[in-house]
Protein backbone atom coordinates (compact mmCIF):
# COMPACT_ATOMS: atom_id res chain seq x y z
CA UNK A 1 0.00 0.00 0.00
CA UNK A 2 1.06 3.41 -1.26
CA UNK A 3 1.30 5.61 1.55
CA UNK A 4 -1.29 9.23 0.98
CA UNK A 5 2.44 11.03 2.07
CA UNK A 6 4.08 9.80 -0.85
CA UNK A 7 1.58 10.04 -3.22
CA UNK A 8 0.85 13.86 -2.37
CA UNK A 9 4.70 14.35 -2.38
CA UNK A 10 5.21 12.82 -5.88
CA UNK A 11 2.48 14.68 -7.47
CA UNK A 12 3.75 17.78 -6.46
CA UNK A 13 7.12 16.61 -7.97
CA UNK A 14 5.70 15.78 -10.97
CA UNK A 15 3.74 18.89 -11.49
CA UNK A 16 7.51 21.00 -10.59
CA UNK A 17 8.88 18.75 -13.24
CA UNK A 18 6.28 19.50 -15.74
CA UNK A 19 5.93 23.01 -15.02
CA UNK A 20 9.85 23.44 -15.03
CA UNK A 21 9.69 21.49 -18.75
CA UNK A 22 7.23 23.63 -20.34
CA UNK A 23 8.99 26.88 -18.91
CA UNK A 24 12.10 25.77 -20.80
CA UNK A 25 10.60 25.36 -24.44
CA UNK A 26 9.85 29.42 -25.04
CA UNK A 27 13.29 30.40 -23.37
CA UNK A 28 14.91 27.38 -25.53
CA UNK A 29 13.13 28.61 -28.77
CA UNK A 30 14.44 32.25 -27.55
CA UNK A 31 17.79 31.02 -27.43
CA UNK A 32 17.48 29.22 -30.26
CA UNK A 33 16.72 31.97 -32.74
CA UNK A 34 19.23 34.91 -31.35
CA UNK A 35 21.84 32.82 -30.81
CA UNK A 36 21.32 31.40 -34.61
CA UNK A 37 21.08 35.06 -35.43
CA UNK A 38 24.24 35.70 -33.93
CA UNK A 39 26.02 33.08 -35.05
CA UNK A 40 24.86 34.08 -38.88
CA UNK A 41 25.65 37.77 -37.95
CA UNK A 42 22.08 38.51 -37.99
CA UNK A 43 20.00 40.12 -35.02
CA UNK A 44 16.67 37.93 -34.71
CA UNK A 45 13.99 39.07 -32.81
CA UNK A 46 15.04 41.67 -30.39
CA UNK A 47 11.81 43.90 -30.25
CA UNK A 48 9.54 43.03 -27.46
CA UNK A 49 11.00 43.43 -24.38
CA UNK A 50 14.40 43.43 -23.38
CA UNK A 51 16.75 42.00 -25.71
CA UNK A 52 13.59 40.30 -27.73
CA UNK A 53 12.90 37.61 -24.26
CA UNK A 54 9.03 38.17 -24.29
CA UNK A 55 9.05 36.81 -28.31
CA UNK A 56 8.24 33.42 -26.93
CA UNK A 57 5.08 34.33 -24.97
CA UNK A 58 4.03 36.27 -28.46
CA UNK A 59 4.49 33.28 -30.05
CA UNK A 60 2.39 31.03 -27.95
CA UNK A 61 0.13 33.23 -27.67
CA UNK A 62 -0.30 33.66 -31.02
CA UNK A 63 -0.42 29.86 -31.54
CA UNK A 64 -3.08 29.55 -28.98
CA UNK A 65 -5.22 31.93 -30.57
CA UNK A 66 -4.64 30.68 -34.36
CA UNK A 67 -7.49 28.75 -36.16
CA UNK A 68 -7.07 24.55 -35.50
CA UNK A 69 -7.60 24.21 -39.11
CA UNK A 70 -7.80 20.36 -39.68
CA UNK A 71 -7.73 19.33 -43.25
CA UNK A 72 -10.14 17.72 -44.72
CA UNK A 73 -8.54 14.53 -46.02
CA UNK A 74 -6.72 13.32 -42.98
CA UNK A 75 -7.71 10.94 -40.64
CA UNK A 76 -9.62 13.14 -37.75
CA UNK A 77 -9.14 11.15 -34.76
CA UNK A 78 -4.98 10.09 -35.25
CA UNK A 79 -5.10 13.45 -36.87
CA UNK A 80 -6.01 14.72 -33.21
CA UNK A 81 -4.09 12.46 -31.07
CA UNK A 82 -0.80 12.42 -32.66
CA UNK A 83 0.59 15.49 -30.93
CA UNK A 84 -0.19 14.53 -27.89
CA UNK A 85 1.01 11.09 -28.37
CA UNK A 86 4.22 12.52 -29.32
CA UNK A 87 4.12 15.20 -26.45
CA UNK A 88 3.81 12.49 -23.43
CA UNK A 89 7.06 10.63 -23.91
CA UNK A 90 8.19 13.46 -24.18
CA UNK A 91 7.50 14.81 -20.71
CA UNK A 92 7.70 11.20 -18.94
CA UNK A 93 11.25 10.50 -19.91
CA UNK A 94 12.68 13.21 -17.33
CA UNK A 95 10.58 11.17 -14.35
CA UNK A 96 13.37 8.96 -13.24
CA UNK A 97 16.37 11.42 -13.92
CA UNK A 98 17.41 12.62 -10.02
CA UNK A 99 18.25 16.45 -10.01
CA UNK A 100 20.35 16.11 -6.37
CA UNK A 101 21.28 13.39 -3.74
CA UNK A 102 18.24 12.13 -1.39
CA UNK A 103 17.70 14.30 2.06
CA UNK A 104 16.47 12.41 4.94
CA UNK A 105 13.42 14.51 6.35
CA UNK A 106 12.25 13.10 10.01
CA UNK A 107 13.66 9.50 8.77
CA UNK A 108 11.93 9.72 5.66
CA UNK A 109 13.83 9.88 2.94
CA UNK A 110 12.99 12.73 0.09
CA UNK A 111 14.16 12.00 -3.40
CA UNK A 112 15.19 14.31 -5.70
CA UNK A 113 13.44 12.81 -8.69
CA UNK A 114 9.70 11.95 -9.62
CA UNK A 115 10.18 8.09 -9.59
CA UNK A 116 13.09 6.22 -8.26
CA UNK A 117 12.17 3.07 -10.15
CA UNK A 118 13.91 -0.52 -9.52
CA UNK A 119 14.67 -0.23 -13.81
CA UNK A 120 16.21 3.20 -13.49
CA UNK A 121 17.05 3.48 -16.90
CA UNK A 122 15.09 0.61 -18.89
CA UNK A 123 12.67 2.84 -18.03
CA UNK A 124 13.50 5.59 -20.02
CA UNK A 125 14.63 3.46 -22.75
CA UNK A 126 11.12 2.11 -22.72
CA UNK A 127 9.21 5.56 -23.12
CA UNK A 128 11.80 6.73 -25.46
CA UNK A 129 10.69 3.93 -28.03
CA UNK A 130 7.49 5.22 -27.45
CA UNK A 131 8.67 8.72 -29.12
CA UNK A 132 8.45 7.57 -32.74
CA UNK A 133 4.56 6.88 -32.60
CA UNK A 134 3.54 10.20 -32.41
CA UNK A 135 5.53 11.23 -35.20
CA UNK A 136 4.67 7.73 -37.17
CA UNK A 137 0.60 8.68 -36.23
CA UNK A 138 0.70 12.18 -37.21
CA UNK A 139 2.32 10.93 -40.41
CA UNK A 140 -0.09 8.80 -41.61
CA UNK A 141 -3.02 10.53 -40.35
CA UNK A 142 -2.12 13.47 -41.95
CA UNK A 143 -2.03 11.58 -45.54
CA UNK A 144 -0.28 13.50 -47.76
CA UNK A 145 2.88 12.73 -49.08
CA UNK A 146 5.45 14.68 -47.86
CA UNK A 147 3.76 13.66 -44.37
CA UNK A 148 4.29 10.13 -45.27
CA UNK A 149 7.97 10.24 -46.37
CA UNK A 150 8.45 12.33 -42.84
CA UNK A 151 7.04 9.74 -41.23
CA UNK A 152 8.78 7.08 -42.72
CA UNK A 153 12.48 8.56 -42.49
CA UNK A 154 11.54 9.48 -39.00
CA UNK A 155 10.54 5.72 -38.08
CA UNK A 156 13.36 4.02 -39.96
CA UNK A 157 16.09 6.72 -38.48
CA UNK A 158 14.59 6.28 -34.78
CA UNK A 159 14.89 2.49 -34.97
CA UNK A 160 18.09 2.76 -36.38
CA UNK A 161 19.78 4.89 -33.48
CA UNK A 162 17.75 3.53 -30.86
CA UNK A 163 20.29 0.62 -30.65
CA UNK A 164 23.24 1.96 -30.90
CA UNK A 165 21.86 4.39 -28.03
CA UNK A 166 20.58 1.21 -26.16
CA UNK A 167 24.40 -0.50 -26.41
CA UNK A 168 25.80 2.42 -25.66
CA UNK A 169 23.93 2.82 -22.25
CA UNK A 170 24.68 -1.12 -21.51
CA UNK A 171 28.54 -0.41 -21.12
CA UNK A 172 27.32 1.99 -19.00
CA UNK A 173 25.64 0.41 -17.01
CA UNK A 174 28.47 -2.76 -16.91
CA UNK A 175 30.72 0.35 -15.92
CA UNK A 176 28.58 1.43 -12.96
CA UNK A 177 27.12 -1.96 -11.97
CA UNK A 178 23.42 -0.18 -11.20
CA UNK A 179 20.66 -0.06 -13.30
CA UNK A 180 19.19 2.83 -10.99
CA UNK A 181 20.22 6.60 -11.89
CA UNK A 182 21.15 8.00 -8.34
CA UNK A 183 23.91 5.14 -7.69
CA UNK A 184 25.04 6.11 -11.56
CA UNK A 185 25.78 9.50 -10.32
CA UNK A 186 26.98 8.78 -6.85
CA UNK A 187 29.50 6.48 -8.82
CA UNK A 188 30.50 9.33 -11.02
CA UNK A 189 31.82 11.04 -7.49
CA UNK A 190 34.47 8.95 -6.29
CA UNK A 191 38.33 10.20 -7.63
CA UNK A 192 39.73 9.07 -10.74
CA UNK A 193 43.21 10.30 -9.84
CA UNK A 194 44.81 13.71 -8.28
CA UNK A 195 47.64 15.30 -9.62
CA UNK A 196 48.64 18.17 -7.62
CA UNK A 197 46.32 18.20 -5.71
CA UNK A 198 43.41 18.76 -8.17
CA UNK A 199 41.12 15.53 -7.77
CA UNK A 200 39.15 14.46 -11.62
CA UNK A 201 36.23 12.47 -10.33
CA UNK A 202 35.24 9.19 -12.52
CA UNK A 203 32.91 10.45 -14.66
CA UNK A 204 31.53 8.97 -17.14
CA UNK A 205 32.74 10.39 -20.55
CA UNK A 206 36.43 9.57 -18.60
CA UNK A 207 36.05 6.05 -18.42
CA UNK A 208 33.78 5.68 -21.46
CA UNK A 209 34.68 7.83 -23.81
CA UNK A 210 33.67 6.21 -26.84
CA UNK A 211 29.92 4.82 -25.25
CA UNK A 212 29.78 8.96 -25.05
CA UNK A 213 30.69 9.43 -28.73
CA UNK A 214 27.80 7.18 -29.43
CA UNK A 215 25.44 8.48 -27.36
CA UNK A 216 25.76 11.92 -27.84
CA UNK A 217 25.06 11.09 -31.91
CA UNK A 218 22.61 9.43 -31.43
CA UNK A 219 20.56 11.20 -28.72
CA UNK A 220 20.90 14.02 -32.06
CA UNK A 221 18.97 11.65 -34.05
CA UNK A 222 16.54 10.58 -31.66
CA UNK A 223 15.51 13.96 -30.96
CA UNK A 224 15.57 14.69 -34.70
CA UNK A 225 17.92 17.15 -34.21
CA UNK A 226 20.33 19.05 -37.24
CA UNK A 227 22.63 16.83 -38.46
CA UNK A 228 19.90 14.22 -38.62
CA UNK A 229 16.70 16.42 -39.17
CA UNK A 230 16.32 14.37 -42.24
CA UNK A 231 12.16 13.78 -41.03
CA UNK A 232 11.29 17.56 -41.16
CA UNK A 233 14.25 18.56 -43.99
CA UNK A 234 12.37 21.77 -45.06
CA UNK A 235 14.40 21.89 -48.14
CA UNK A 236 13.24 18.17 -49.90
CA UNK A 237 9.80 17.80 -47.67
CA UNK A 238 8.69 20.95 -46.56
CA UNK A 239 8.04 20.19 -43.27
CA UNK A 240 7.71 16.08 -42.79
CA UNK A 241 5.17 14.48 -40.71
CA UNK A 242 4.18 17.99 -39.19
CA UNK A 243 3.63 19.72 -42.52
CA UNK A 244 -0.16 19.01 -42.25
CA UNK A 245 0.02 20.54 -38.16
CA UNK A 246 -1.35 23.93 -37.54
CA UNK A 247 -1.70 26.15 -34.22
CA UNK A 248 -1.32 24.24 -30.82
CA UNK A 249 -1.37 21.43 -32.69
CA UNK A 250 2.03 22.22 -34.31
CA UNK A 251 2.96 23.91 -30.80
CA UNK A 252 2.74 20.95 -29.77
CA UNK A 253 4.96 19.43 -31.51
CA UNK A 254 7.27 21.69 -31.36
CA UNK A 255 7.07 21.63 -27.45
CA UNK A 256 7.47 17.70 -28.03
CA UNK A 257 11.36 18.31 -29.46
CA UNK A 258 12.46 20.62 -27.14
CA UNK A 259 11.49 18.45 -23.72
CA UNK A 260 13.05 15.75 -26.31
CA UNK A 261 16.08 17.76 -26.38
CA UNK A 262 15.91 18.50 -22.43
CA UNK A 263 15.79 15.01 -21.63
CA UNK A 264 18.76 13.96 -23.97
CA UNK A 265 20.52 16.56 -22.66
CA UNK A 266 19.55 15.29 -18.96
CA UNK A 267 20.49 12.09 -19.85
CA UNK A 268 23.96 12.97 -21.11
CA UNK A 269 24.78 14.74 -18.38
CA UNK A 270 23.39 11.81 -15.30
CA UNK A 271 25.19 8.85 -17.09
CA UNK A 272 28.43 10.57 -18.88
CA UNK A 273 28.76 14.28 -16.86
CA UNK A 274 28.50 13.46 -12.87
CA UNK A 275 24.76 14.42 -12.95
CA UNK A 276 23.58 16.28 -9.82
CA UNK A 277 27.78 16.06 -8.61
CA UNK A 278 29.25 19.27 -7.90
CA UNK A 279 31.64 21.58 -10.60
CA UNK A 280 34.84 22.64 -9.88
CA UNK A 281 34.82 25.22 -7.14
CA UNK A 282 31.36 24.58 -6.03
CA UNK A 283 32.09 22.22 -3.32
CA UNK A 284 35.09 24.59 -1.78
CA UNK A 285 32.37 27.57 -1.60
CA UNK A 286 29.86 24.85 -0.02
CA UNK A 287 32.24 23.84 2.43
CA UNK A 288 33.53 27.60 2.88
CA UNK A 289 29.84 28.46 4.05
CA UNK A 290 30.82 26.55 6.87
CA UNK A 291 26.77 25.16 7.72
CA UNK A 292 25.96 22.53 9.62
CA UNK A 293 22.62 20.12 9.89
CA UNK A 294 19.72 20.66 8.17
CA UNK A 295 20.75 24.18 7.16
CA UNK A 296 24.05 22.33 5.07
CA UNK A 297 21.81 19.31 3.84
CA UNK A 298 19.45 21.98 1.64
CA UNK A 299 22.08 24.48 0.85
CA UNK A 300 23.54 21.35 -0.38
CA UNK A 301 20.31 20.17 -2.51
CA UNK A 302 20.26 24.05 -3.83
CA UNK A 303 24.03 23.52 -4.92
CA UNK A 304 23.29 19.88 -6.85
CA UNK A 305 20.18 21.19 -8.73
CA UNK A 306 22.10 24.39 -9.95
CA UNK A 307 25.40 22.33 -11.20
CA UNK A 308 22.77 19.55 -12.88
CA UNK A 309 20.85 22.50 -14.45
CA UNK A 310 23.92 24.50 -15.51
CA UNK A 311 25.10 21.31 -17.52
CA UNK A 312 21.79 20.15 -18.30
CA UNK A 313 22.24 24.40 -19.90
CA UNK A 314 25.58 23.54 -21.46
CA UNK A 315 24.15 20.54 -23.22
CA UNK A 316 20.94 22.79 -24.58
CA UNK A 317 23.30 24.98 -25.71
CA UNK A 318 25.29 22.39 -27.91
CA UNK A 319 22.28 21.26 -29.62
CA UNK A 320 21.53 25.03 -31.02
CA UNK A 321 25.41 25.25 -31.46
CA UNK A 322 25.08 22.22 -33.54
CA UNK A 323 22.00 22.93 -35.36
CA UNK A 324 23.50 25.96 -36.82
CA UNK A 325 27.17 24.73 -37.58
CA UNK A 326 26.81 21.52 -39.53
CA UNK A 327 24.66 20.98 -42.48
CA UNK A 328 21.68 18.39 -43.20
CA UNK A 329 22.87 14.73 -43.96
CA UNK A 330 21.59 12.61 -46.69
CA UNK A 331 19.27 9.98 -45.97
CA UNK A 332 21.54 7.12 -46.70
CA UNK A 333 24.39 8.43 -45.10
CA UNK A 334 22.32 8.58 -42.15
CA UNK A 335 21.80 5.08 -41.97
CA UNK A 336 25.01 4.25 -43.35
CA UNK A 337 26.24 5.86 -40.07
CA UNK A 338 23.69 4.28 -38.01
CA UNK A 339 24.38 0.22 -39.21
CA UNK A 340 27.82 0.31 -40.85
CA UNK A 341 29.71 2.89 -37.78
CA UNK A 342 27.54 3.29 -34.87
CA UNK A 343 25.68 -0.53 -34.19
CA UNK A 344 29.32 -2.06 -34.71
CA UNK A 345 31.46 0.74 -32.54
CA UNK A 346 28.70 0.02 -30.08
CA UNK A 347 28.63 -3.40 -29.73
CA UNK A 348 32.92 -3.44 -30.07
CA UNK A 349 32.51 -0.79 -27.21
CA UNK A 350 30.21 -3.23 -24.81
CA UNK A 351 32.75 -6.08 -25.94
CA UNK A 352 35.61 -4.03 -24.77
CA UNK A 353 33.96 -3.20 -21.78
CA UNK A 354 33.71 -6.62 -20.83
CA UNK A 355 37.00 -7.58 -21.18
CA UNK A 356 38.37 -4.63 -19.52
CA UNK A 357 35.70 -5.55 -16.70
CA UNK A 358 37.28 -8.78 -16.39
CA UNK A 359 40.49 -7.81 -16.83
CA UNK A 360 39.59 -5.46 -13.51
CA UNK A 361 40.61 -2.39 -15.25
CA UNK A 362 37.15 -0.67 -14.08
CA UNK B 1 -10.40 4.74 -3.43
CA UNK B 2 -6.32 3.92 -3.17
CA UNK B 3 -4.33 5.39 -6.11
CA UNK B 4 -3.30 1.96 -7.34
CA UNK B 5 -7.25 1.17 -7.87
CA UNK B 6 -7.93 4.40 -9.68
CA UNK B 7 -4.77 3.74 -12.30
CA UNK B 8 -5.58 -0.14 -11.70
CA UNK B 9 -9.46 0.91 -13.59
CA UNK B 10 -7.74 3.49 -15.90
CA UNK B 11 -5.85 1.05 -17.29
CA UNK B 12 -7.86 -1.88 -17.31
CA UNK B 13 -10.55 0.00 -19.08
CA UNK B 14 -8.12 0.97 -21.62
CA UNK B 15 -7.08 -2.34 -22.09
CA UNK B 16 -10.42 -3.68 -23.16
CA UNK B 17 -11.81 -0.83 -25.42
CA UNK B 18 -8.30 -0.58 -27.50
CA UNK B 19 -8.75 -4.23 -27.42
CA UNK B 20 -12.39 -4.46 -29.48
CA UNK B 21 -11.30 -1.32 -31.16
CA UNK B 22 -8.08 -3.37 -32.72
CA UNK B 23 -10.58 -6.46 -33.60
CA UNK B 24 -13.25 -4.26 -34.82
CA UNK B 25 -11.85 -1.37 -37.03
CA UNK B 26 -10.80 -2.38 -40.39
CA UNK B 27 -8.28 -0.09 -41.35
CA UNK B 28 -5.45 -1.77 -40.41
CA UNK B 29 -3.56 0.87 -39.30
CA UNK B 30 -5.73 1.83 -36.55
CA UNK B 31 -6.01 -1.61 -35.05
CA UNK B 32 -1.97 -1.71 -35.02
CA UNK B 33 -2.02 1.98 -33.38
CA UNK B 34 -4.64 0.98 -30.87
CA UNK B 35 -2.80 -2.49 -30.53
CA UNK B 36 0.23 0.14 -29.17
CA UNK B 37 -2.10 1.17 -26.65
CA UNK B 38 -3.24 -2.47 -25.41
CA UNK B 39 0.17 -3.23 -24.86
CA UNK B 40 0.78 0.09 -23.19
CA UNK B 41 -2.24 -0.48 -20.54
CA UNK B 42 -0.15 -3.32 -19.75
CA UNK B 43 2.46 -1.91 -18.63
CA UNK B 44 0.87 -0.08 -16.75
CA UNK B 45 -0.67 -2.87 -15.04
CA UNK B 46 2.49 -4.77 -14.77
CA UNK B 47 3.58 -1.86 -13.31
CA UNK B 48 1.10 -1.35 -10.43
CA UNK B 49 1.70 -5.09 -9.77
CA UNK B 50 4.87 -4.01 -8.41
CA UNK B 51 6.79 -5.91 -11.52
CA UNK B 52 8.59 -2.66 -13.02
CA UNK B 53 10.87 -4.83 -15.00
CA UNK B 54 8.29 -6.86 -16.89
CA UNK B 55 6.17 -3.43 -17.77
CA UNK B 56 9.28 -1.68 -19.23
CA UNK B 57 10.16 -5.19 -20.98
CA UNK B 58 6.66 -4.96 -22.50
CA UNK B 59 6.96 -1.44 -23.34
CA UNK B 60 10.60 -1.86 -24.92
CA UNK B 61 10.08 -5.13 -26.59
CA UNK B 62 6.14 -5.19 -27.70
CA UNK B 63 5.04 -1.41 -27.65
CA UNK B 64 8.55 -0.02 -28.72
CA UNK B 65 9.80 -2.97 -31.34
CA UNK B 66 7.27 -5.28 -32.78
CA UNK B 67 4.24 -2.61 -33.34
CA UNK B 68 6.75 -0.48 -34.92
CA UNK B 69 8.05 -2.46 -37.20
CA UNK B 70 4.37 -3.49 -38.19
CA UNK B 71 3.03 -0.22 -38.64
CA UNK B 72 6.15 0.45 -40.64
CA UNK B 73 5.25 -2.48 -42.66
CA UNK B 74 1.48 -1.43 -43.12
CA UNK B 75 2.61 2.24 -43.60
CA UNK B 76 4.55 0.80 -46.37
CA UNK B 77 2.03 -1.43 -47.84
CA UNK B 78 -0.46 1.21 -47.65
CA UNK B 79 -2.71 -1.56 -46.68
CA UNK B 80 -6.10 0.92 -46.50
CA UNK B 81 -8.16 -0.84 -48.35
CA UNK B 82 -10.18 -3.58 -45.51
CA UNK B 83 -8.57 -7.49 -46.20
CA UNK B 84 -11.45 -9.48 -44.28
CA UNK B 85 -14.71 -8.08 -45.45
CA UNK B 86 -17.37 -9.22 -43.02
CA UNK B 87 -19.87 -8.88 -45.44
CA UNK B 88 -19.18 -11.45 -47.78
CA UNK B 89 -19.15 -14.68 -45.07
CA UNK B 90 -21.85 -16.66 -45.21
CA UNK B 91 -23.80 -16.22 -42.34
CA UNK B 92 -23.56 -19.93 -40.96
CA UNK B 93 -19.70 -18.95 -40.84
CA UNK B 94 -20.92 -15.77 -38.31
CA UNK B 95 -23.26 -17.75 -36.46
CA UNK B 96 -20.47 -20.25 -35.78
CA UNK B 97 -17.75 -17.60 -34.97
CA UNK B 98 -20.57 -15.44 -32.83
CA UNK B 99 -21.46 -18.89 -30.83
CA UNK B 100 -17.32 -19.78 -30.72
CA UNK B 101 -16.75 -16.37 -28.71
CA UNK B 102 -19.45 -16.92 -26.10
CA UNK B 103 -18.95 -20.51 -25.36
CA UNK B 104 -15.15 -19.46 -24.77
CA UNK B 105 -16.65 -16.26 -22.43
CA UNK B 106 -18.86 -19.05 -20.88
CA UNK B 107 -15.48 -20.78 -20.38
CA UNK B 108 -13.69 -17.92 -18.92
CA UNK B 109 -16.35 -16.72 -16.41
CA UNK B 110 -16.59 -20.03 -15.08
CA UNK B 111 -12.96 -20.55 -14.88
CA UNK B 112 -12.57 -17.54 -13.35
CA UNK B 113 -15.47 -17.97 -10.64
CA UNK B 114 -14.57 -22.00 -9.91
CA UNK B 115 -10.57 -21.85 -10.69
CA UNK B 116 -7.86 -20.62 -8.07
CA UNK B 117 -8.14 -16.74 -8.97
CA UNK B 118 -5.18 -16.73 -6.57
CA UNK B 119 -2.94 -18.87 -7.11
CA UNK B 120 -0.18 -20.24 -4.33
CA UNK B 121 3.10 -17.63 -3.80
CA UNK B 122 5.99 -18.92 -5.81
CA UNK B 123 9.61 -19.44 -4.63
CA UNK B 124 9.30 -15.39 -5.17
CA UNK B 125 6.93 -13.88 -3.13
CA UNK B 126 7.18 -9.47 -3.01
CA UNK B 127 9.19 -9.67 0.57
CA UNK B 128 11.57 -12.29 -0.88
CA UNK B 129 12.13 -10.10 -3.95
CA UNK B 130 12.97 -7.01 -2.00
CA UNK B 131 15.31 -8.63 0.85
CA UNK B 132 17.28 -10.26 -2.51
CA UNK B 133 17.64 -6.21 -3.89
CA UNK B 134 14.62 -5.55 -6.23
CA UNK B 135 12.83 -7.69 -9.45
CA UNK B 136 15.50 -6.48 -11.99
CA UNK B 137 18.53 -7.67 -9.87
CA UNK B 138 16.68 -10.87 -8.89
CA UNK B 139 15.46 -11.81 -13.10
CA UNK B 140 19.42 -10.43 -14.34
CA UNK B 141 20.85 -12.81 -11.61
CA UNK B 142 18.76 -15.92 -12.36
CA UNK B 143 18.91 -15.25 -15.87
CA UNK B 144 22.64 -15.53 -15.93
CA UNK B 145 22.63 -18.50 -13.62
CA UNK B 146 20.26 -21.15 -13.14
CA UNK B 147 18.00 -20.01 -16.30
CA UNK B 148 21.48 -19.25 -18.56
CA UNK B 149 20.97 -22.38 -21.08
CA UNK B 150 17.23 -21.88 -21.35
CA UNK B 151 18.07 -18.06 -22.21
CA UNK B 152 20.76 -19.04 -24.96
CA UNK B 153 18.30 -21.74 -26.54
CA UNK B 154 15.93 -19.25 -26.84
CA UNK B 155 18.22 -16.46 -28.62
CA UNK B 156 19.33 -19.66 -30.98
CA UNK B 157 15.92 -20.35 -31.77
CA UNK B 158 14.82 -16.23 -32.74
CA UNK B 159 18.00 -16.33 -35.06
CA UNK B 160 16.82 -19.64 -36.28
CA UNK B 161 13.49 -17.80 -37.12
CA UNK B 162 15.42 -14.82 -38.28
CA UNK B 163 17.60 -16.48 -41.21
CA UNK B 164 14.50 -19.03 -42.17
CA UNK B 165 12.77 -15.65 -42.80
CA UNK B 166 14.99 -13.81 -44.75
CA UNK B 167 15.63 -17.08 -46.79
CA UNK B 168 12.01 -17.34 -47.80
CA UNK B 169 11.90 -13.48 -48.39
CA UNK B 170 14.94 -13.66 -50.96
CA UNK B 171 14.34 -16.99 -52.47
CA UNK B 172 10.68 -15.42 -53.35
CA UNK B 173 12.45 -12.84 -54.71
CA UNK B 174 14.78 -14.46 -56.65
CA UNK B 175 12.34 -16.25 -58.80
CA UNK B 176 10.16 -12.98 -59.40
CA UNK B 177 13.69 -11.84 -60.49
CA UNK B 178 13.77 -14.51 -63.42
CA UNK B 179 10.17 -15.10 -64.09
Amino acid sequence: MISDWYVWISLLKALILIGLILQVVPGMLFIERRGSAWMQNRLGPNRLGPFGIFQGIADAVKLIFKEDFIPEHVHKLFFGLSPFVSMLPSLITFAVIPFAAPILINGETLTFQVADLDVGILFTLAIVSLGVYGVMMGGWASNSKYAMLGALRSSSQLISYELSMGLAVVSMLMVYSHITLTPMVEFQGQALFTIAGITVPKWGFLLQPVAFIIFFTCTYAETNRLPFDLPEGESEIIAGYHLEFGSMKFASYMLAEYSNMLTAAGLTVTLFFGGYQLLPGMSWLLHSLGLSGMTYEWVRVAFQATAFLIKVGFFMWTFVWIRWTLPRFRFDQVMDLGWKIMLPLALLNVFVTALLIAGGVY
Amino acid sequence: MSPEAIFFYLFAVMAVAFSLVTVLKRNPAVGAFSLVLVFFSFAGIYAILGAHLVAALQVVVYAGAIMVLLIFVIMLLNADSPSLDMDRTHWTLRALSLAGCATLFAFFVWAFQNGSLFPQPGQFPPQRVAELGGSTKLISYLMFTEYLYPFEVTSALILAGIVGSVTLAKRQKVKRGKA
